[in-house]
């Protein structure tokens, strides 16, 4: 008596239209991007792929108004330096309010979780302000500064090290002389790696996905985001529908690659987040 | 939702052990002080870039400020005055809650179902949720253009599928509700898998004996659905609800994205879809460059969701006050 539910025919009837719903708009967003760009008049619309992904690609880096090659590039470069930081300033504090006794470690860990449900984009007049003063704008480390750290990457890594990380080890690393430094470095951190790697991956896509922030504070076209690439394409005075809808597969595809790679973690991730916190 | 604060390692270092040794004292401040190194790096950069933008919002809606912001002249409330005479401003508030609305309910209503759909026996566990994720880890800005398309006017693929139906087209971008529900169901398309996976964990941490119970005293599925799983779910579905206040109220990517064209920060041509960010954004930034009645707009958002958040808690609360949460699921670590 102590099992599941059996799953009936209905319930798998019902799984399968969910699964198809989510997956249609990506699928179709590939169709549309192997076409040509006479797709979009044809009804019923086309759904399975074309030949055209090669040549839509070829017109697609080479259109002078979406700077796509370099949004792709700029992109890479913000979401991998935002995941390092957050994954190596989360461990750090994480570790530290977990595993090391010191005053206030509750009410300042109180206060990190409360972070969380601050919606700091609310703030970006000021912080507009700060990067002109700062003369960042239009500039990426305007985009990645305020993004170095996350409460919720804190808050994940103590909830991860204080069952992962075995106090005994801590302790015989003390008495073999290692301060907090080195045992963070060589105990702390390779018992976090699985926890790392989640937090890592869902940062990335996060950050690979960001738009309100980049569109606020990067006006340089020639200097944006994949995401201000995007924005780009489909406002523009022209539309190439199969030549946007290539961008938007493109800049999908990395975020997709990485779901099919680590998505059980991801899932892992976000279910145990969810019985924790 | 309890967070367990107090647990702890059963052995902690102990500062006050003498050594008298050179080594023994630098180990000692190594222990006392070193934890404030190592949690700093996130205070200091949230206070910078955080915490301090959005408190100083408030000062900047109390000037008359513009780009060049050399010497902007204190004009107390006048920015909000101005607002609360604001027609597009109270637009952009309609169109913001009636967003939300129209988005938050089916939502969490659907992830509740799939997750009770995914709590069963089943072949390809994994597979399946991986399916109803994949909508949330894909490029928000990519998926609101491919929405715009699909409920395009002449040649969308749902106006296609309507038309099969016999039912005239529906002009999702400019009629208003058409573009709300356009836009919710976007909205719902990328979270409704991502809140079903975080109900399908709480659900599996409630004890199978519970269900036992409730057959033996007769229920079906059905109402032990709503008599045992949903009460015991209450604390996830708060969360739930905070956090989808706080991301719905906020909304910008997608009703930015859904419209295109020179004026698409208005929210289509008669400001349709334009949400509460959107305005403060027209205003704040590009052309206008309006930054005191831009961070107005800002602080006014920010006491909706407020208000909002506590509202949601207070119906959730009397809603399910029959049933008791388990012991042990205190919320926010209250010692």
């Amino acid at each position: 008596m102590s099992r599941l539910w059996r799953a009936s025919p209905l319930t798998y009837g019902a799984l399968i239209a969910a699964g198809v719903l989510s997956i249609f708009p990506i699928y179709w967003m590939f169709v549309v991007a192997s076409r040509s760009s006479d797709v979009m008049g044809q009804l019923p619309p086309p759904m399975t792929p074309g030949g055209n992904l090669g040549a839509n690609i070829s017109r697609l880096f080479a259109n002078t108004d979406a700077y796509f090659l370099t949004g792709l590039i700029n992109s890479a470069i913000v979401a991998t330096t935002v995941t390092i930081s957050v994954v190596f300033f989360s461990s750090l504090a994480g570790f530290a309010f977990a595993k090391l006794r010191f005053r206030g470690s509750n009410a300042l860990l109180m206060l990190i979780v409360a972070t969380m449900m601050i919606p700091t984009q609310l703030g970006i007049i000021p912080l507009y302000m700060l990067m002109t003063k700062l003369n960042l704008n239009d500039r990426l480390p305007a985009v990645i500064l305020p993004a170095l750290v996350t409460g919720f990457g804190v808050f994940m890594m103590r909830q991860y090290a204080g069952q992962a990380v075995s106090t005994e080890l801590i302790e015989a690393a003390r008495v073999d002389g290692c301060g907090t430094a080195r045992i963070y470095w060589n105990v702390v951190l390779p018992a976090l790696r699985p926890a790392a790697a989640v937090l890592g991956l869902l940062t990335f896509m996060t950050t690979w996905n960001d738009f309100l922030w980049p569109y606020a504070v990067l006006n340089d076209p020639e200097n944006p985001t994949v995401q201000l690439s995007l924005r780009a394409l489909s406002d523009g005075y022209y539309q190439d529908m199969s030549q946007v809808f290539t961008g938007t597969a493109i800049a999908t595809l990395p975020l997709l690659l990485v779901f099919v790679l680590f998505g059980r973690q991801i899932i892992g991730g976000i279910m145990e987040g969810a019985v924790k916190s | 939702m309890a967070l367990q604060l107090d647990a702890r390692g059963p052995t902690t270092p102990t500062p006050g052990r003498p050594r008298p040794s050179q080594a023994g004292r630098l180990s000692r401040i190594d222990a006392k002080y070193s934890p404030y190194l190592y949690i700093a790096p996130f205070f200091v950069i949230f206070v910078i870039f955080g915490a301090w933008p959005l408190a100083y919002t408030f000062w900047v809606s109390l000037h008359d400020w513009d780009l060049l912001g050399s010497d902007p002249a204190f004009i107390g409330a006048d920015n909000y005055t101005q607002l609360l005479a604001d027609s597009d401003f109270w637009h952009s508030v309609v169109n913001t809650l009636g967003i939300f609305l129209i988005s938050t309910v089916p939502q969490l209503l659907l992830a509740l179902w799939l997750a009770n759909l995914l709590n069963r026996q089943l072949r390809f566990r994994t597979g399946w949720r991986m399916a109803v994720l994949v909508p949330n880890v894909t490029s928000t800005a990519a998926v609101a253009i491919v929405f715009g398309v699909l409920f395009g006017r002449e040649f969308g693929m749902i106006n296609w599928m309507l038309d099969l139906v016999g039912v005239d087209g529906i002009e999702w971008k400019s009629n208003r509700l058409a573009s709300w529900v356009a836009i919710s169901a976007m909205v719902d398309w990328r979270w409704t898998g991502y809140n079903a996976l975080i109900f399908l964990a709480a659900m599996q941490a409630i004890p199978r004996d519970l269900y036992e119970a409730a057959a033996i005293d007769g229920a079906n599925r059905a109402r032990q659905f709503w008599s045992v799983t949903v009460p015991l779910l209450k604390p996830t579905i708060i969360f739930c609800v905070i956090i989808s206040t706080i991301g719905g109220l906020q909304l910008f990517t997608e009703p930015r994205l859904f419209h295109s064209g020179t004026n698409a920060i208005r929210g289509g041509p008669m400001r349709e879809s334009q949400t509460m960010t959107m305005y403060m954004f027209e205003n704040a930034f590009a052309p206008y460059y309006n930054f005191g009645y831009g961070s107005a707009v800002a602080w006014l958002l920010f006491a909706l969701i407020a208000i909002v958040a506590a509202i949601n808690v207070l119906i959730i609360r009397r809603l399910g006050s029959s049933a008791r949460p388990p012991e042990g699921k205190r919320k926010g670590g209250s010692r």
